[in-house]
């Protein structure tokens, strides 16, 4: 067991959370969200899916329109209000609940609150690694895959760490490494609406070293990333197919 | 006159990407060497995170004291004999060096490559005045002669190949040591004749008043100690309190920028030359540059961006200007440090679309040796850049509204699918708009009818 295992056991344990959906998974890859909020009743979590949670306001975010940004935000803020972390299946969401939501509302009402959420917020696999510890077993057949972080979240949040952590629990997983890890799908941060051709590029190049790796599965962090990979990915040769992260570790682990 | 490349990123951009030639794959490739001599550098993971944290510091107190840190410099410079002018403008900046190239008589100089001059134009303000400029950076010379920009700021011909760069120097040698053997001839006599030298300044040390000059080709030193008249020139953010803050700067920077423990040459200028001296300028002059800089320092989060030592790291690192190259980039600076810079230099009108040559990935942020909060500042760029000039206000208002009432958030969702499914050739909302997000692909229940129907709670 590694330090932050053995930090995390020691650590004082929640037996309540929040779960933050995102609005991409909400709309195309439920499923997923699914998974991980059952991960975390796998540990004996209770989860609390607030019904009125939209989106993080990301999208206005990046494009630079704050106020829209930050009606959006305080409404998803104000829902969750218990003193409970907030677990996100999604590097790209958490990364902007965490660290840009206390530049958003500098120097109004609503900062102490905001800075409080923030802190609470923990991406999926940063929490099931050094909060909850998990030791997942593999019921699964041998497989190949590999790794595809959010770009914001594979150091920032300990994404790439924790997922790692994740993966090699898995005995029958062969995990192949991409290179150029500092590569990105393209399409967030407005550059796939405002740059398009450059956002391509940088997609393509992303296929081309995942279809290289030979790998039956391409695992991701963030629904953003999958679809906008995704055809990519399927036309390739070999193509590849994405899957959400904590659908992996689910069904991987409860077959 | 050389021109700066054009403003308009989109185009720049386009072109730059479309560039299949040896010299993208092989400027592409030094990236790649770049960054990771960079990384076997900063192998530790704990001493890097340690000595960014000083690094950041040692610069954060630099700008908290800006103002007494300048004033203590000017004083101890001017002890030391080395003669501070201020210019608030480039157009000063080029007048104050002009007047000193008249005053001394000034027919040739020999200059070191430095981005302050490239920000200043001031090789080609020099040459307006009739006097011969060379440089004596053995690219940076290669440059000139081509006519052409600077791609990257710490190594100016990122973007050409050695087969490029041979029939610049007249000469039919395309090996480095055949080159440098080159250089070395031409450049002495140039060193020998020049009357003044002119470079730049990588760090400014306030107590003792001396000036640190970084590089690998020993030509800084040459035109620093050569000619009878040295001018240097700054960026007023350059300053740094105490002489113990150069190693660790030092370090960070030489690491981050080329991946080595130390530059060949450091020099550590005190005044010209004294009686007891065997070499050294007769005059030393040093041009401390505004431009902008002290609009940044202005606002608590801008003013981040001055703690900013010129390492390149972060375009190193950055996806966007591997594709693009450095020439997409207005202004002096290129890559993130320059997207946040050149607004602020050039004007928001200029580099406004510059705002938007980012994906927010990340590397920059976390490759910064001093801590500067990249994507942050790129985030606040972009609000000011809407706050200026905002085109899609009433979509970004249509999509708050519907994202902030969860009734007509669940409603859209219903819209959107229903659409999605009545009409399935119908086209995304733009051509831009990856093709997997589509309302057609929208699942028959969301997260939130699983949840409910698995009876999560719901506060």
């Amino acid at each position: 067991m590694d330090q932050s295992q053995t930090a995390a056991r020691s650590a004082a344990r929640p037996n309540t959370v929040y779960f933050y959906g995102t609005c991409l998974i909400d709309q195309f890859q439920p499923a997923a969200g699914l998974a991980g909020l059952k991960l975390l009743q796998a540990e004996g979590l209770d989860v609390i899916y607030p019904q009125g949670q939209s989106c993080c306001g990301q999208p206005p975010l990046v494009a630079g329109y704050a106020d829209e940004a930050r009606q959006v935000a305080w409404a998803q803020v104000r829902l969750f209000s218990r003193d409970l972390p907030i677990v996100v299946p999604s590097g790209s969401c958490a990364t902007t609940m965490k660290r840009h939501y206390p530049d958003l509302f500098r120097g109004t009402e609503q900062q102490a609150e905001v800075e409080d959420f923030s802190a609470r917020v923990y991406e999926l696999n940063q929490f099931l690694v050094d909060v909850l510890g998990v030791r997942l077993v593999d019921h699964g057949a041998p497989i190949q895959v590999t790794w595809l972080g959010s770009c914001q979240a594979i150091r920032s949040l300990d994404l790439d760490r924790c997922a790692h952590v994740l993966l090699r629990q898995l005995d029958n997983v062969t995990l192949i490494e991409l290179t150029r890890d500092f590569e990105c799908c393209g399409f967030g941060g407005g550059l796939g609406q405002h740059r398009p051709e450059i956002a391509a590029t940088l997609g393509a190049q992303r296929i081309a070293a995942v279809s290289a790796t030979r790998a039956e599965l391409a695992i991701f962090d963030d629904c953003g990333c999958m679809l906008t990979l995704e055809n990519g990915l399927a036309e390739a040769v070999p193509p590849t197919r994405p899957r959400h992260i904590a659908e992996f570790l689910w069904d991987r682990s409860h077959d | 006159m050389i021109s700066p490349p054009t403003s308009d990123f989109g185009n720049a951009a386009r072109e730059g990407m479309h560039d299949d030639s040896q010299a993208r794959t092989q400027a592409r490739l030094a990236l790649d060497g770049l960054k990771s001599r960079r990384a076997v550098q900063f192998s530790d993971p704990h001493e890097w995170a340690a000595l960014r944290a000083l690094g950041g510091l040692i610069r954060e107190h630099t700008l908290r004291h800006l103002p007494e840190l300048l004033e203590t410099l000017e004083t101890n410079l001017t002890a030391n004999g080395i003669q501070v002018h201020w210019a608030e403008t480039v157009e000063q900046g080029n007048a104050i060096v002009a007047r000193l190239v008249g005053e001394e008589q000034v027919k040739q100089m020999v200059k070191a490559q430095s981005a302050v001059c490239t920000e200043m134009g001031l090789h080609h303000a020099i040459e307006s005045l009739g006097v011969t400029v060379t440089e004596s950076d053995v690219v940076g010379g290669l440059l000139q002669q081509g006519r052409e920009w600077p791609s990257h700021m710490v190594i100016p011909a990122l973007h050409k190949t050695g087969d490029q760069v041979a029939p610049l120097s007249g000469a039919t040698v395309t090996d480095v040591e055949g080159l440098c053997r080159m250089a070395r001839r031409t450049l002495r006599d140039k060193f020998a004749a020049a009357d003044a030298g002119l470079s730049g300044v990588n760090f400014a040390v306030a107590e003792t008043g001396t000036l640190v000059l970084v590089e690998n080709e020993g030509n800084a030193r040459m035109c620093a100690s050569v000619p009878r008249m040295h001018i240097a020139v700054m960026g007023l953010e350059k300053v740094t309190a105490r002489l113990e803050d150069v190693p660790p700067l030092l370090s960070l920077l030489t690491r981050s920028a080329s991946g080595q423990a130390i530059t060949a040459y450091v020099s550590m200028l005190s005044g010209p030359r004294r009686s007891d001296e065997k070499d050294g300028p007769d005059a030393v002059h040093l041009i401390i540059l505004d431009n902008g800089r002290t609009r940044l320092y202005a606002d608590p989060q801008w003013r981040k961006t001055l703690q900013c030592i010129r390492c390149g790291a972060c375009q190193n690192h950055c996806p966007i200007y591997d594709k693009v190259g450095g020439h997409a980039y207005p202004g002096a600076y290129s890559g993130l440090i320059g997207t946040i810079l050149a607004p602020q230099q050039l004007g928001n009108d200029d580099a406004g679309t510059l705002a938007q040559a980012s994906r927010l990935c990340h590397p920059c942020t976390e490759v910064c040796p001093v801590l500067i909060p990249l994507d942050k500042l790129l985030i606040r760029r972009r609000i000011a850049q809407v706050q200026a000039a905002g085109d899609d206000l009433w979509l970004w208002r249509l999509w708050a509204l519907i994202h902030r009432f969860p009734l007509l958030y669940r409603l859209h969702l219903v819209v959107l699918r229903s659409l999605g499914r009545v009409l399935p050739q119908m086209k995304p909302p733009s051509v831009n708009w990856p093709a997997a997000l589509h309302p057609r692909r929208m699942t028959a229940q969301n997260l939130h009818q699983l949840a409910r129907a698995q009876r999560i709670s719901d506060a």
